[in-house]
């Protein structure tokens, strides 16, 4: 049981951190070019919201299969496939919750406007300078509610994992799928129980953090 | 005005249906004042000087070259102290911060020690306070310091007194007096009030329109009349009654 958790909060960790360092270029970029291109890739950033996540699923199922093109590629690597791995999964979830990232923080990076930056550079800051010590800090309420989005809505994955983790149990088994195969096989007390834990731990992580984003912006004012 | 000891400024930006079209070289010390109505481009114009606009022309400040037909030197490596109407400082740094940004980056530039900014300025004890609680005139005052210490070649403001109230405004003019005459720095003052300019600018640089015609303080009268040969005679009365706004 516990393992199960495990992989869970692991999946949700590592595909958090993922995505903050993925889609803050992305974010950043979408915020500041003024080319009709940003709303064409803002519209594939957020298709996943959009798609069915079986739809999606599938798609990952058949580009992280053994006969890929893209896996065809990592062969000389020694990967065949990164279906029914964790690897595969921590993929999946990364482009699952891409929009919940990258709409906060382009919204974020958009609210800070030119004239801070315009400050930075007259003060000798090159653009890398003035985007570490003046965007990230002033977006850092973005980052915040990325993280939350992302962090919550990998632990609520059910289709994606599903489709592309197969549930091997101790390796891609997640608790949401836990709890629908203790269903099926009428276990309900202990669905009960995990669907519990699940429901409390979610509440506790979302609190915390909307607690410490409430003191960042006393702090501010 | 021989030698490097200029700024000197051939400058065109097109910003819509708005055409800045400037030509001028000023002494680079002092005070340069910038006046006309508004809409005139003196924003424009400081902005242009400053690297964040890209005009088309040439800009030289003491004989070094920011940009020309081979090059545009980017503003962070200008060392132009630029403060804007609202101060602009960073809202998630203490003021003690704000100030150290720019000396942080400011190399081996000569220029005032930072407690020397601090007490010039009157801000010794608003240092750890956070821009949101400073009142405007504080703001505007650390906003200069900032500038100050990040050791800059030319200061523009642009109408630093605009959003104060006339308290505020005598003081920050008193302190803008103290530091031209402390300092070795020219500065492009965009203002409006007559009254600051008079006390303030040893040159005036008339705007109207996007073009710029530079006026003696001695004579009172344009004294780069070539700069107005291309304006219309009802552009050049309005040009001369703005001068005149500012002599009163």
């Amino acid at each position: 049981m516990d393992v199960v958790i495990g992989v869970t909060l692991m999946l949700a960790a590592v595909t958090t951190g993922s995505l903050l360092i993925l889609a803050t270029p992305l974010a950043w970029w979408l915020a500041r070019s003024r080319s009709w291109l940003t709303e064409v890739v803002a519209a594939i950033a957020a298709l996943p919201i959009v798609l069915p996540p079986t739809v999606l699923g599938f798609y990952l199922l058949i580009a992280l299969g053994p006969d890929s093109p893209l896996m065809t590629l990592l062969h000389p690597f020694g990967v065949r496939t990164l279906a029914f791995t964790f690897t595969g999964l921590v993929i999946g979830s990364v482009i699952y919750s891409l929009p919940f990232a990258v709409q906060p923080l382009r919204a974020a990076f958009e609210a800070i406007g030119e004239p801070p930056l315009e400050a930075a550079a007259v003060l000798g800051a090159g653009p890398l300078d003035a985007f570490m010590t003046i965007a990230l800090p002033l977006a850092r309420r973005g980052f915040l509610v990325a993280a939350i989005l992302v962090f919550a809505h990998t632990i609520g994955e059910f289709g994606v994992v599903l489709m592309i983790g197969g549930a091997l149990p101790g390796k891609t088994e997640v608790v949401s799928i836990r709890i629908y195969q203790l269903v099926e096989s009428l276990r309900f007390g202990e669905a009960a129980g995990l669907a519990g834990g699940l429901a409390a731990f979610s509440f506790l992580v979302l609190f915390t953090l909307l607690m410490i984003e409430r003191w960042d912006g006393r702090r501010r004012v | 005005m021989s030698g490097d000891a200029v700024i000197k400024a051939q400058l065109r930006r097109r910003l819509g249906s708005f055409d800045l079209d400037v030509d001028f070289s000023v002494p680079a010390e002092g005070v340069t004042a910038i006046i006309g109505r508004s809409g005139a481009g003196k924003t424009t114009l400081l902005r242009c000087i400053a690297g964040l606009e890209r005009a088309l022309g040439s800009l030289s400040v003491r004989g070094e070259v920011w940009q020309d037909a081979g090059g545009f030197v980017e503003p962070h490596r200008r060392g132009v102290g630029y403060v804007s109407q609202d101060a602009g400082l960073f809202a998630h740094l203490s003021l003690r911060a704000n100030l150290r940004y720019g000396l942080d980056r400011a190399g081996k530039r000569p220029g005032l020690a930072f407690d020397e900014v601090v007490s010039l300025l009157s801000l010794e004890t608003l240092l750890p306070r956070s821009p949101a609680k400073l009142s405007g005139g504080e703001r505007q005052r650390g906003a200069i310091a900032r500038a100050l210490l990040s050791r800059p070649r030319l200061l523009l403001l642009d109408e630093p007194t605009a959003s104060l109230d006339p308290e505020a405004r005598r003081e920050l003019l008193g302190d803008l007096e103290r530091l031209h005459r402390r300092l070795d720095l020219p500065i492009l003052y965009v203002g409006h009030d007559a009254l600051e300019i008079e006390r303030l600018a040893d040159r005036t640089l008339v705007m109207h329109q996007g073009r710029a015609a530079l006026q003696d303080k001695a004579s009172g009268r344009p004294a780069a009349m070539a700069a107005l040969e291309r304006l219309s005679e009802s552009e050049v009365r309005d040009l001369a009654a703005s001068a005149l706004m500012a002599r009163l």
